[in-house]
């Protein structure tokens, strides 16, 4: 689904990726974990090119995202994005916030678009949220309208760039748990993170980052029971 | 201007200063320069706004989308001379300028006042929106974009209307300045309230009383649009939803 090709990003002369390749297929759940600073999340980012790549491709669903001839928007409706800081639309409310891309972008009528959206909030247990404005909620519960708010333009993928690590820890569950039915629903999911609970229950792959490359990867079976690399060792015994 | 009239009959301590204020105003009409006058500077200062509004608004688009698509870049320019060489350039020199060389075929001074108010005025309003665009927070362009929107359909549906809260005091402030700035359109003959007390000292030889009440007029106006701003203001921030 997406193949990354010797992804290379600079930032003013320093060099944050170094060349990344792997692949994504339909149906992986990809946990990206690593120290900070490794690159994980401007890894994630080039992903649907808000960070533009200083080199390299990535091939999504068989179009090249850093040909600068592509329809970029047009593809980015197919993947969805999860923030750190969640950045729901605050002057809008929930409703809103999860109906306004479809209607704008895929010309859903509004009764279908707020049914969909209606539906998905029932799923993450928001459905009597739908008239409240974001600064009414709680950390958790925002991040489960960002993750609905992505899901209303029916993406083929998820990425999600650290969605608990803003959250006061007694929301962190509930926003896993989304993540968790997500994943066994089927999504694609690119997932950068410090839950290595949620990364070994739940990855099919682990990318280990670190100084721009990846060290590592493999299973969660792999990764956490027998690490090869002894920076993703020392990595491991700091977090666990 | 029937009411000194009224108190100068009555008479009393203050009648002097009403027999005065009688002459200076009431005589040979001169009051009806007073309410061309204001009518005029009114007049000058709304078209000017909306022109610099529109002139600011577009500047900014512009600068902003020019970020992201390279073949705005020339025009991005263009802009940035624009603001460079309007805000290097004292007002009245702007507007005799402007009624001298560029319209000098103009007969009526109010057209040309409200262009080159407005073009000045632009300048300024295109760098405090731009700097309220900047005020929201970039992970919301960012969603917007996340979402498949155009960088034009993120700022229209998601920014803006979030850095409306930071612009429009601005704006507020910026017509304060301007209404002041328009008494100097009588350079180019038009008649506004500066001027119109100016010609009412000149005619009538009191220059207390026209002056005073040009000042007075000009003050009541700016308390009243800081009044108004005040209480856009605190709508505004009761409004926020974050």
């Amino acid at each position: 689904m997406i193949s990354v090709k010797n992804l290379q990003k600079n930032f003013g002369g320093v060099e944050v990726l170094k060349g990344i390749n792997t692949e994504i297929d339909k149906g992986d759940v990809i946990c990206v974990i690593g120290p900070s600073g490794s690159g994980k999340s401007t890894f994630l980012r080039c992903l649907n090119m808000l960070e533009r790549p200083s080199g390299g491709q990535i091939i999504f669903e068989g179009d090249d995202l850093t040909d600068k001839k592509i329809d970029l928007d047009l593809h980015r409706q197919k993947m969805g994005m999860v923030f750190q800081q969640f950045n729901l639309f605050p002057h809008m409310t929930v409703m809103k916030n999860l109906t306004v891309a479809p209607m704008l972008l895929k010309k859903v009528p509004e009764e279908k678009a707020r049914a969909k959206a209606l539906e998905l909030l029932g799923k993450v247990g928001l459905a009597d949220r739908a008239d409240s404005f974001p600064n009414q909620l709680s950390g958790g519960q925002k991040q489960r309208v960002a993750i609905v708010r992505a899901l209303c333009m029916e993406p083929d993928v998820m990425l999600f760039d650290e969605p608990t690590s803003a959250l006061d820890p007694e929301m962190v569950g509930e926003v896993l748990d989304v993540m968790k039915k997500l994943a066994s629903d089927g999504m694609t999911m690119v997932v950068v993170t410090h839950e290595m609970g949620f990364a070994r229950e739940v990855a099919n792959r682990i990318l280990f980052l670190e100084d721009g490359v990846i060290l590592e990867e493999g299973t969660p079976d792999h990764i956490f029971n027998h690490p090869e690399n002894e920076r993703l060792r020392s990595f491991l015994a700091k977090v666990l | 201007m029937i009411l000194p009239t009224l108190f100068l009959a009555a008479g009393g301590p203050l009648s002097g200063w009403f027999a005065k204020l009688h002459e200076t105003f009431i005589v040979n009409e001169r009051y009806k320069m007073m309410i061309e006058g204001f009518r005029n500077t009114i007049i000058i200062t709304l078209g000017a706004l909306v022109i610099g509004v529109t002139i600011g608004m577009l500047i900014a688009v512009v600068k902003y989308l020019a970020e992201d698509v390279p073949g705005l870049k020339p025009l991005a320019y263009v802009c940035d001379l624009y603001v460079k060489v309007i805000r290097g350039i004292p007002m009245v020199v702007l507007l005799l300028i402007f009624f001298y060389i560029i319209f000098s075929h103009a007969k009526n001074g109010i057209p040309v006042a409200i262009v080159a108010f407005g073009i000045n005025s632009g300048a300024y309003m295109a760098e405090l929106i731009r700097s309220g665009i900047n005020a929201v927070d970039a992970g919301q362009m960012e969603a917007g974009r996340s979402l498949g929107m155009s960088r034009l359909q993120a700022m229209r549906v998601v920014v803006f209307p979030q850095a409306v809260r930071y612009i429009l005091p601005a704006i507020g402030n910026e017509l304060i300045a301007l209404l002041k700035e328009t008494s100097v359109a009588g350079y180019v003959a038009v008649v506004d309230v500066t001027r119109a007390g100016n010609l009412i000292r000149n005619n009538s030889y009191d220059a207390v009383n026209p002056l005073m009440l040009v000042a007075l007029i000009y003050l009541v106006l700016v308390l009243l649009l800081t009044w108004l701003l005040g209480k856009l203001e605190r709508r505004l921030s009761t409004g926020d939803k974050r």
